[in-house]
């Protein structure tokens, strides 16, 4: 809003972007996407509120930017399967799923079974060449491992919010985000309602 | 009350399929709506004035700008 305020917070979405940016440049950035999943897990547990999904998340702002101030989203609403719990509890199952594979080769790669591949991979199946961002490091070969595991499930989220921003309204991913599903169920649980 | 009678549109929020991003609050003119411990978006009904700048904006679409009899 034009006569609304603006806070610190609500430049989030530069941090966002400048996340994928440095991506591209060196995968071991992908680390720092780890705050994107304690923090709101410790807001929820902690304050019981959503306040990261409400203020702080910079994906979102970046979604509504985007999609709303540079117009491109159709500004549609999304089919109602997709808000329904089903869908919303069912795509943070297959989400986590996903990322327990990724830890999963993570451990593979720590523990000497596997080399380490230096491949983000774009919606759990396209594998993307990705060793121009990859300049060794100083740890071991798991902790690469887990930054292009990371970053895969982190650009393939940003794609997927990105088709839904065109298709439907702006931030559309927030229905369906992992994440907003998760802290959401957590708020629901320490305020003792159980619906 | 002059018009008490007069129905008046308010925003009216579906609890059931709210997801609690907190887009409506953010538009919101008047700060009449607020995300109630991070399970759904509250609103405010004395202070709503019911301009639908918070269901254009709900990603869920899951807010209608209703008419409500006066209380």
């Amino acid at each position: 809003m034009k006569n609304q305020k603006k806070h610190w917070y609500d430049f989030l979405w530069i941090a966002s972007l400048t996340y994928l940016i440095l991506g591209f440049f060196n995968i071991l950035f992908a680390w720092l996407g780890l705050l994107c999943f304690f923090i709101p897990l410790l807001i929820s547990f902690g304050k019981g509120t959503k306040s990261y999904c409400n203020r702080y998340c910079g994906r979102g702002q970046l979604f509504g930017l985007i999609g709303g101030r540079f117009g491109l989203s159709r500004k549609k609403d999304v089919p109602r399967w997709m808000k329904s719990k089903g869908f919303r509890y069912g795509f943070l199952v297959f989400f986590f799923l996903m990322f327990f594979v990724m830890l999963w080769n993570t451990y593979l790669v720590f523990s000497g079974a596997q080399d380490l591949k230096q491949v983000v991979t774009l919606l759990w199946t396209f594998k993307l060449p990705w060793q121009w961002a990859y300049h060794g490091t100083l740890f071991h070969d798991g902790v690469a491992q887990f930054a292009f595991g990371f970053y895969s499930v982190m650009l393939t989220s940003t794609v997927l919010g990105l088709v839904t921003m065109v298709l439907f309204k702006p931030r559309s991913w927030c229905v369906y985000c992992p994440m907003g599903t998760m802290t959401q169920l957590i708020c629901r649980v320490k305020s003792g309602k159980d619906r | 009350m002059p018009d008490g009678k007069r129905k008046r549109k308010k925003a009216k929020v579906d609890v059931s399929l709210c997801v609690a991003c907190g887009c409506c609050v953010k538009v919101c003119p008047l700060s009449a709506i607020q995300i109630y411990k991070g399970i759904y978006a509250l609103v405010d009904p004395k202070t709503c004035v019911g301009c639908g700048k918070c269901a254009a904006e709900c990603p869920a679409s899951v807010i209608e700008i209703k008419e409500e009899p006066n209380t």
